[in-house]
């Protein structure tokens, strides 16, 4: 099933994450291992420091009863402490069991209950107190232990241990028995249970992902290759822990080949922290870089006019060379002097108030990610790429290769992954990284993974001309038009949020024979866009009622009906007539969940008539009554005149335009 | 549930003050224990802010007697109540708005720097040392208030909730005995209540130090106050556990009953 290869030979012997911290406390001992930002200094612990201090940690727990099986739950931010409980566990053949900091109490008790944990290594009393509150439903919570002991004094029970007290314990454990923590580690096997990874659980309960040492340390090693990662590398752990992507590449890859991973001072700082850390490489969810570049460019419009002269030239002309550089292709000698003399007046500085003059590697994943965001980051030299995993795959299934990245797909097959698409597109994996199993759950593995183990994603997606894989939509929202054109709604969605003038959109075409849509604009964007050209305007309904509005985002989905036309598959779900909504979807009012999804089926059933007249190529405007929530709670009806507006569809026959 | 408290830090004796022909305090007299949350309330113009001033040695009343730590004075002397450890922030944030948080902590320090100006100057030795163990003072205490993101903000960019807890940390930069807090809350949300409620218990219970505070909020000194004393018009009405404040008829008649609306 898997390719063999040098460094999966080599992993036969360190196939454990407590193994590999052996290895570097024994081969680079004096190298930083990991760093916190401690009363404003930056403290530092080395490989053999780290080793010591796991050693005395599990040597501690096992004299509190910890054993072979036993599950521990880590809840606090990114700590060294943290991440070194994680590796105690592991030494002792138990699982740790991260959780997100953030979730309430009541939210814990399903994940400590389904993983039988047993013992909880916490941050502080705000995650002691959570634990408390919960403990008489968790009859199998033994101890819990604390790392920071600001405000514990008080707490006496007999359960609960401070984290230096139980090292403490361990250190003379040890002294007595000086082979125990060689042993218990001697005992680990690539094949062990390495970690319980909770999935957040949109739908339904929250799965545990079992994810064995060789899931994470081959898929480590993989990437490594990969992406040439070396010992001198420096990261900043920042994401939550009990997400896969910190684990890949805070712990596993950090171990694998033994680079330094810094811890920020608190979640407050990290943007300080970034600065003074310097990574070389770097994670960040798409929103982190679209707030970056928002930051930028607001603070660039209230510079002096001469720096903002000079900022547009220099990132205009970083966006055909800077590229043209990081992707490898020719670039003329006048061209390389002048990005020379941005990178002094410009980028460097630019890079480096960001905290990311030293990045040479950086990654996003999880949402579709800006054209416009993308190359700015990219045009400043920053090789950012997108890559494609989940929890399932132990992060990794594709990933874009250095000089051949491009912002609308995740990339090409992960090294040792295999790919597949279903007959309804949906993607399927293979890889070294598939999980072991759902904790207690063989109904839902068997659904996921099947015999030969494929694993379904659940996503659908299909090849480019050059074999990089795009992600469109969760499969089970990807329908059919009635000429059979494949519809994804989403992909044409995301595409109309690039816009800044556009807030949410709704497509429609599944069965249909052709796509409309509801687009919300932007009130803050076109609003600043009316105050320009002098439009005067009332409120939300009035702005968006505009015939000028009108014409601003039909060039906007002109834009996208261009895009889509590109693509084979999807050019005849071009969007051929769609309308301006009076309000914005609210999640007050049931269109949208809490986190700002559009829920499709409410919308649908809410704005029934609404569709048909886009359906209906004969009306061009349609009235609607429609009931809004206030912000004080309060409901009311608001009526309006729709107008239904006619898009140019790219590439074909149809020249349409209403007034 | 006195036995919490230790022996009385600071207490007051007939006390009055008065500007010209106005009488801005009559006949005060008042004990704070040691490690006691002791707040005054009473409405606008009672003189709360006044009786601080007198403690803090900023206005000398005219008649009566303060004890702090056992020696009776006549009057304080600002200075006198610094070195003596009494520390205080004020109604109106006062700050040096151009200064980082972490200059203006130090500054709070100050009283603790024996090395003289030659010494600093060349930051020798010994200034060096000095400045290094207050340095990593300031540092707990910024750890402590969680204000570890603004180190380097100047004080002036910063929103007023975190202002009024900058103005904390630079007083319990003097390690005082006795912590004067004017208003501590005013004109923050609910969430920056709670936190700096949250502090104020804490500095309470970790460093050991004693706390008057000036209060409107009454859900707030009924929460976190060991004992309260209510003035009107620069009189004292009652003197009391929250409890007892909250079911006197003077006090309600004069202040609760008005201004709070259950």
């Amino acid at each position: 099933m898997k390719e063999t290869t040098a460094t999966e030979k080599l992993s036969q012997v360190l196939d454990t994450i407590p193994k590999l911290l052996l290895d570097h406390a024994k081969k680079r001992a004096d190298r930083p291992a990991n760093r916190l930002k401690d009363l404003g200094i930056w403290q530092t612990w080395t490989w053999s420091e780290v080793a010591d201090e796991v050693r005395n940690l599990a040597c501690g727990l096992s004299k509190i009863g910890f054993q072979r099986g036993d599950k521990l739950a880590v809840i606090g931010d990114n700590r060294p402490r943290l991440y070194w409980s994680m590796v105690a566990a592991q030494a002792l053949g138990g699982i740790p069991v991260p959780l997100y900091q953030d979730s309430v109490a009541e939210e814990m008790v399903y994940v400590l209950e389904n993983a039988d944990v047993k013992y909880a290594i916490v941050q502080n009393q705000e995650q002691t107190d959570k634990l408390l509150e919960i403990k008489d439903r968790l009859p199998n919570l033994k101890h819990i232990c604390y790392e920071e002991p600001r405000g514990m004094r008080d707490y006496t029970q007999d359960f609960i241990h401070y984290y230096k007290d139980i090292q403490k314990t361990g250190r003379d454990y040890h002294n007595e028995n000086p082979d125990y923590f060689l042993q218990e580690i001697g005992k680990g096997q690539g094949s062990d249970i390495s970690i319980f990874l909770y999935t957040s659980g949109t739908t339904g309960k929250p799965k545990g992902v079992v994810l064995t040492s060789d899931n994470l340390i081959i898929t480590a090693r993989n990437s490594i290759e990969f992406d040439n990662l070396t010992s001198e590398e420096e990261v900043l752990a920042y994401l939550p822990m009990a997400w896969v992507g910190d684990n890949i590449f805070s712990l596993a890859q950090a171990y694998v080949i033994g680079f330094c991973v810094n811890c920020p001072e608190n979640p407050e700082t990290v943007m300080t922290d970034l600065k003074e850390i310097g990574p070389t490489y770097y994670f960040a969810p798409p929103a982190i870089y679209e707030t970056v570049l928002t930051k930028v460019m607001i603070r660039m419009e209230d510079a002096s006019k001469i720096k903002r002269s000079m900022f547009k030239y220099f990132m205009d002309l970083a966006k055909s060379v800077g590229i043209r550089i990081l992707d490898g292709k020719p670039v003329s000698f006048k061209e390389r002097i002048l990005y020379s003399i941005g990178q002094f007046l410009v980028y460097g500085p630019l890079k480096n108030n960001l905290g990311l003059s030293r990045t040479r590697l950086a990654y996003t994943a999880g949402e579709a990610i800006g054209p416009e965001i993308f190359e700015f980051f990219r045009s400043l030299g920053i090789n950012i790429k997108q890559l494609y995993g989940q929890t399932e795959a132990s992060v990794f299934i594709c990933a874009q290769p250095d000089g051949q990245v491009k912002a609308d797909t995740v990339g090409t097959a992960y090294p040792g992954v295999e790919l597949r698409l279903a007959d309804n597109n949906e993607v399927f994996y293979r890889s070294p990284g598939v999980f072991h199993s759902y904790y207690k759950n063989p109904e839902s593995t068997a659904e996921t993974k099947d015999a030969e183990g494929w694993v379904a994603t659940g996503d659908a997606g299909f090849f480019d001309e050059d074999g990089h894989l795009k992600i469109i939509d969760r499969a089970k929202d990807v329908g059919r038009m009635s000429d059979g054109t494949m519809f994804a709604p989403k992909y044409i969605e995301n595409k109309l949020k690039f816009f800044p003038f556009i807030k949410e959109a709704v497509a429609f075409g599944d069965e249909k024979e052709f796509t409309t849509a509801f687009i919300c604009i932007d009130i803050e964007a076109v609003g600043n866009w009316a105050e320009r050209k002098n439009l005067a305007y009332s409120g939300y309904t009035d702005l968006s009622a505009r015939a000028e509005v009108y014409d601003l985002l039909q060039e906007c989905v002109e834009t996208v009906n261009a895009d889509l036309a590109r693509d084979e598959k999807l050019s005849g779900s071009q969007i051929k007539r769609f309308l301006l909504l009076h309000k914005e979807l609210d999640a007050d009012d049931g269109e949208l969940t809490r986190t700002r999804k559009v829920r499709r089926r409410i919308v649908a059933e809410k704005y029934a008539v609404l569709i048909s007249a886009l359906d209906d190529p004969q009306q061009t405007h349609c009235e609607i009554d429609s009931q809004m929530t206030f912000e004080d709670g309060r409901t009311g009806m608001v009526h309006a005149d729709l107008q239904i507006r006619e898009s140019a569809l790219a590439e074909s026959q149809v020249h349409t335009l209403a007034a | 549930m006195e036995s919490k408290f230790g022996d009385y830090l600071l207490s007051v004796d007939h006390i009055s003050l008065s500007f010209g022909g106005v009488k801005a305090l009559k006949d005060i007299s008042f004990g704070i224990r040691e490690k006691e949350v002791f707040a005054i309330i009473g409405p606008n113009g009672a003189g709360k802010t006044s009786m601080l001033n007198v403690i803090n040695g900023f206005y000398h009343p005219q008649e009566g007697e303060i004890t702090y730590k056992g020696v009776h004075r006549k009057q304080m002397k600002s200075h006198d109540a610094a070195v003596h450890g009494i520390a205080r922030t004020f109604q109106n944030v006062a700050l040096f708005k151009g200064m980082s948080t972490i200059d203006n902590i130090m500054t709070g320090r100050i009283i603790h720097m024996k090395r003289n100006l030659f010494w600093q100057a060349f930051y020798l030795g010994p200034a060096r040392k000095e400045e290094m163990a207050n340095r990593e003072y300031v540092e707990d205490i910024i750890d402590f208030l969680e204000i570890q993101a603004i180190r380097r903000t100047p004080v002036g960019r910063l929103p007023y909730g975190l202002q009024k807890r900058v103005e904390l940390g630079r007083a319990l930069a003097m390690e005082p005995d006795l912590l004067l807090l004017d208003e501590p809350m005013a004109g923050m949300n609910i969430e920056e209540k709670q936190d700096m409620c949250r502090f104020v218990l804490d500095v309470n219970d970790q460093y050991g130090t004693t706390i008057a505070l000036i209060e409107h909020d009454m859900s707030v000194v009924m929460d976190i106050s060991d004992k309260v004393v209510v003035l009107d018009y620069g009189e004292k009405l009652a003197e009391g556990t929250p409890d007892e404040i909250r079911g006197n008829q003077t006090v309600i008649d004069a202040y609760l009953g008005v201004t709070t609306a259950n």
